[in-house]
């Protein structure tokens, strides 16, 4: 691949609204003052500007794409443009004939979240009484002939039963196992107290994984996702600030990432308002951090600036105050200390009370 | 197992699409994609569950002009790294 900026991926987050509540959800903490959402027009007008700049790509989310009634008019149109269309989805609220319906119009996969092994934990995780009924819709997804991804995001309350999380997997017959560790922004970073885990949990974790990998080679794909608070390097947060991936939020902001529109002093733009090419090629926005100027010691100087691009924007700026600073993940970074203070709570710290994802932006518990 | 009589075809989850701006074919699947050269793209093509992997491999060596055994080595290692990957599956 050509190291020219190019989208490959569009990820359409068609709605906040969501049945869920998880604690980590990815959605920005004031997502309530942004209810307004694109109509069924200009999202296929989106999907086709994005095919036009090399999207091949299509990530349906949310909050939750089932409470949209318009899936079908998208996907059928995802795959006229021939892009490779994954449905994002708790899985609530879906009926089997809706999703028969979605296979008949090209859905290429489906996505589904599960919380934890046991009706009781996941709940918990998600706030609302939503297991049972997910399993239900995983076993749809294999009857209808649908690649099944399973995705747990992993955090200190259910780290410990990876193993069970793999073996729900092979029960499900899941093709795809995505092990994701919490990344801390969005509503996850008020609940990091009572999320991180200790290192222990990870590097055990870690190795279950990786025997699971092997063991399951050529039959499920098994991603462990790193948490890069256990790293001392960063990763290359969205393959690079506006390289690789265009968001558009529900009300049409097109992002460069789930987060960039809570970074101060940038300026993005709405689908509705100019196309996407436009806003992908132009806008200051997109423009922010692309290609080495804008960056900062120990970043402007270091050998892994054009690897990891110095790490997470909103990253650096949630918890530096300065969008433009190194990734405080990496132990190059002047504010690092903000890293090992959170490890150091993990390991001896109390876990906290969680705070629910809500519409009211309410952080505290 | 990979052998000169499998039979292949692309796993559920995977999709050949033609991108017009590499000129290339791509294969996608959840998340990510492989961009292909034109060995691999007609490899792939031809993994419909249908042929065997011999039959695939004489059709290429007669279209490169090359001989049999040239090509085989180069079509089987690619399939078996491949299938590890869980993008193309034997028909039972």
């Amino acid at each position: 691949m050509s190291d020219s900026p190019r989208p490959y991926t569009l990820v359409a987050e068609l709605t906040y609204r969501c049945p869920l509540r998880c604690v980590y959800c990815s959605n920005p903490v004031d997502y309530g003052r942004h209810d307004r959402e694109m109509d069924t027009e200009t999202w296929l007008r989106v999907l086709r500007e994005a095919e036009d700049l090399g999207v091949v790509q299509l990530n349906l989310t949310g909050g939750e794409p089932l409470v949209r009634d318009d899936l079908e008019a998208l996907i059928a149109e995802a795959r006229r443009l021939d892009l490779y269309t994954n449905l994002i989805t708790s899985g609530i609220p879906l009926r089997r004939e809706r999703l028969a319906r979605f296979r008949e119009l090209g859905l290429d996969n489906v996505q589904i979240s599960i919380q934890d092994t046991q009706a009781a934990s996941s709940d918990r995780i998600a706030g609302s009484r939503s297991f049972e009924r997910k399993l239900v819709v995983a076993g749809w997804v294999k009857e209808l002939g649908f690649p099944l991804t399973l995705n747990t995001v992993l955090h200190r309350d259910n780290l410990d039963r990876i193993d069970e999380v793999v073996a729900l997997a092979e029960r499900l017959a899941a093709d795809r196992l995505e092990l994701a560790n919490t990344q801390y922004l969005g509503w996850a970073l008020p609940n990091r107290a009572a999320l991180l885990p200790t290192r222990e949990q990870l590097e055990r974790a870690r190795r279950v994984a990786a025997d699971a990998r092997r063991r399951l080679r050529g039959t499920m794909e098994v991603l462990f996702v790193t948490p890069d608070y256990y790293t001392d390097l960063p990763k290359a947060c969205m393959d690079g600030w506006a390289r690789r991936f265009i968001l558009v939020s529900p009300d049409g902001l097109a992002l460069p990432c789930h987060a960039a529109h809570t970074l101060p002093g940038l300026t993005f733009d709405s689908v509705t308002d100019r196309p996407l090419g436009d806003i992908w090629r132009d806008s200051s926005g997109f423009q922010a951090f692309r290609g080495e100027s804008w960056m900062l010691e120990p970043c402007r100087s270091c050998d892994r600036r054009a690897i990891d691009f110095g790490g997470c924007r909103c990253q650096a700026f949630h918890l530096t105050g300065t969008a433009a600073a190194a990734d405080p993940v990496c132990h190059l970074s002047a504010d690092h200390g903000l890293i090992e203070a959170a490890r150091a709570t993990a390991e001896h710290g109390d876990a906290g009370p969680f705070v629910y994802r809500n519409a009211h932006g309410t952080v505290t518990p | 197992m990979i052998a000169g009589d499998s039979k292949l075809r692309l796993a559920s989850k995977a999709r050949l699409r033609f991108d017009r701006q590499s000129s290339r074919f791509m294969l996608l699947y959840p998340e990510r994609g492989l961009v292909l050269n034109g060995t691999a793209a007609d490899v792939l093509q031809r993994c419909t569950g249908e042929r065997t992997v011999d039959s695939i491999v004489e059709e290429l060596a007669q279209k490169y002009g090359q001989q049999h055994h040239a090509v085989e080595k180069e079509v089987m290692d690619f399939l078996r790294t491949m299938a590890d990957r869980g993008l193309v599956q034997s028909v039972a």
